[in-house]
């Protein structure tokens, strides 16, 4: 689950983490009170930040540096309600609904902090480098020596000596390194108490005047944790979301929208990427992702119908099952009353197999509904392919 | 023989009362696998469809001599429930569950250094070795035994494989899969030095996905040390980056563990990756040289 910076910013606040005084705004009015606030407690300038899910919003235009109250509320007025395009949204871009107003600093330096789970190691790893500012994944390409990393011992977490070997190899003053040492330690403490499985601090902020902060602060959670944190639960923002994948949520599908006019409903993680890579084998090109589960009944299998036919560019859909624990006359069952119960209208390629496979044939050729019934995988890719470019 | 399981291999299930544990439980031991027990907190000192029911899993081992667990405990207690597993020095750990926070994974890993149990999972189908031993979720019926080894991040993928192979008289030594997640116990490079070592094996299907560089951990065993041929084939060639593909350790995350990176890596240790799922069985069919 991603959540939006002020959001990460207020929960390392409670860790003990510097960040810039700011208010998230949803209105004119609302950036114009902030930033007066702002100025009033002796901010010499305020930026204001548009809030989306995703990343490059300075060059997108989203983030904009203001004198005084009447520019800010000037830029605010801007900024809300205008489609931000960046490397991370995709052509379409999104718009922005919320705004953090917040004080600019004297920045001395432009450093960067970023926590991630090993996964070879098996344990979380604290990064940091002098490169700030800079997409981590580039620094990583071209300069992999500029990545400084802290193993994290599982139970023990991050340690005031391996804070203090980043902080010096960061360059940090010697009279800062306590303030950074609970800086980072701080940081951690907020990654492992919310289940977070990534964090970045890009840029951490050295200040002429001595002081450390984060000034830019993202945080993902690890959605198999989210049972044990309720409270994080509320801070997802689901208009950051495509409508369909949240849709699809609410019946546990694993759905995720994609750009093709194939749609496959598909029954494992694994299986379902290679419908989608086999479509494409096939010279189609898939329009989703979408995974009922081992377990999937009736009901299901008509949510995922559904969605699946709520995304308009889908041309014909391919059921590629392979039933193991699912049974196949039953999931056979469920795509007929789908079907019926959604009146569809595209053509259904259907490849199933696994235990009962001939009772769940039966069931779709006696269902007087036009299915298409394929024997392979191969089989299925052909004809759905065939089916939505007719 | 096979790898990790035989017909002597024998198996206490943690939650076998649970639906899923009793349900799995049966059909394992329907197909020949020594069920001994199970673990419930709470249940112990009752049966459950004829088998021994005990409150931790030391007493479990300590009545019944099992040398295995098979886990379907809930995701929130499944990381404790593997801890409690490898305290009571139980060699083999099958953990089924899907859905373990991460960061509970990451001490359930450390846990296990040191300890002398093999962890496969969590969030897999198990593992078989058609004929002997079938221990986990996978449908028995479509398995033949025989000489292909099968290492798997996917389940229904696995089967799907195992499918293409039966269906043209492939039988297969073991397959097992060792989970969708990022934090897994058993990973490639331990299965294929498993089959490398197993007299009956005769080559290996290895099937990864978008998501870390285990595959390219395990590509650079096989050229090096691997004497037997190894098939493979990477799913997620269409995956968008930066999007969780229903697994929690698919995901191409800052550029890396695409499929074209994995093939690349596969096909310069000399392994024959399939660029279709649909032509895993006969791919392995000309390495071994039968007639489709």
């Amino acid at each position: 689950m991603k959540i939006h910076e002020y959001q990460a910013k207020n929960i390392l606040k409670q860790y003990g983490v510097a960040v810039p005084r700011g208010e998230m705004v949803e209105s004119r009015e609302a950036a114009d009170a902030a930033a007066k606030r702002l100025f009033e407690a002796g901010a010499t300038g305020v930026v204001v930040k548009a809030q989306i899910h995703a990343g490059g919003r300075g060059k997108g235009g989203g983030v904009k540096i203001a004198k005084s109250v009447a520019e800010a509320a000037e830029l605010a007025s801007k900024i809300l309600g205008m489609t931000l395009v960046t490397h991370q949204t995709g052509p379409e871009g999104r718009v922005v609904r919320r705004l953090l107003i917040e004080e600019t600093l004297p920045i001395e330096r432009e450093l960067y902090l970023g926590i991630v789970i090993d996964r070879a190691q098996a344990r979380p790893v604290f990064m940091a480098s002098a490169a700030g500012g800079m997409e981590i994944e580039q620094v990583a390409a071209e300069n992999p020596a500029a990545i400084l990393k802290e193993y994290i011992d599982p139970g023990m977490g991050l340690e005031a000596f391996q804070a203090r070997k980043l902080a010096f190899a960061l360059g940090i003053k010697a009279q800062q390194i306590n303030q950074a040492v609970q800086f980072m330690t701080g940081l951690y403490r907020a990654f492992e108490e919310t289940d977070s499985s990534l964090m970045e601090i890009n840029p951490f902020i050295t200040c002429t005047d001595g002081r450390l902060f984060a000034l830019d602060a993202k945080m993902n959670f690890d959605d198999n944790a989210m049972f044990r944190h309720p409270s994080l639960c509320e801070l997802r923002d689901v208009t950051e979301e495509d409508p369909l994948e949240v849709e699809a949520s609410k019946y546990n599908l694993n759905y995720i929208k994609l750009d093709g006019n194939v749609g496959c409903m598909v029954n494992g993680a694994g299986l379902a990427m290679a419908t989608m890579d086999i479509i494409k084998y096939a010279g189609g090109m898939p329009a989703n992702f979408l995974d009922v589960g081992g377990g999937a009944n009736a009901d299901q299998v008509t949510h995922a119908f559904e969605i699946l036919l709520s995304d308009k560019n889908v041309k014909a859909v391919l059921i590629n099952i392979f039933g193991g624990i699912l049974r196949v006359d039953t999931l056979a069952t469920g795509v007929v009353e789908a079907a019926r119960k959604t009146h569809i209208q595209l053509p259904i390629v259907l490849r199933l197999e696994g235990t009962n496979v001939e009772a769940g044939r039966e069931i779709l050729q006696q269902s007087g509904l036009n299915f298409i019934v394929a024997e392979t995988m191969k089989d299925a890719a052909e004809k759905v392919v065939a089916a939505a470019s007719a | 023989m096979s790898i990790l399981v035989n017909k002597s291999t024998r198996v206490i299930v943690q939650g076998l009362t649970g639906r899923e544990g009793t349900f799995h439980a049966k059909a394992c031991a329907e197909y020949g696998t020594q069920i001994v027990g199970g673990v419930t907190p709470g249940k112990g000192g009752t049966t459950h469809e004829g088998w021994p029911i005990f409150n931790t899993v030391q007493e479990a081992v300590d009545q019944t001599a099992a040398d295995t667990s098979v886990i379907f405990v809930p995701p929130p207690y499944a990381a404790d429930a593997i801890m409690e597993a490898a305290d009571a020095e139980l060699e083999l750990i099958v953990c089924i569950t899907e859905g373990i926070p991460t960061l509970d994974m990451v001490r359930a890993w450390e846990f296990l250094q040191n300890r002398r149990s093999r962890l496969i999972g969590p969030n897999c189908p198990g593992i078989i070795s058609p004929g002997h031993c079938k221990i986990g979720i996978m449908p028995a019926r479509i398995h033949k035994e025989g000489s292909v080894g099968i290492v798997s991040r996917s389940g229904t993928l696995t089967y799907e494989a195992v499918y293409q192979l039966t269906t043209r008289g492939i039988g297969q030594s073991t397959a097992i899969g060792i989970g969708g997640d990022p934090i897994i116990g058993t990973n490639f490079l331990d299965a294929l030095e498993l089959f490398n070592r197993d007299p009956q094996t005769e080559a290996v299907v290895m099937i990864g996905e978008i998501g870390g560089n285990a595959e390219e951990t395990a590509a650079e065993y096989v050229k090096v040390h691997m004497r037997k041929p190894v098939v493979g084939f990477i799913a997620g060639q269409t995956a968008p980056p930066g999007r969780r593909m229903g697994h929690a350790g698919a995901i191409i995350s800052g550029g890396k563990g695409t499929a074209a990176e994995k093939i690349d890596a596969m096909e310069a240790a000399g392994i024959r990756v399939a660029k279709s799922p649909a032509e895993i069985g006969e791919t392995v069919a000309a390495v071994l040289g039968v007639k489709a």
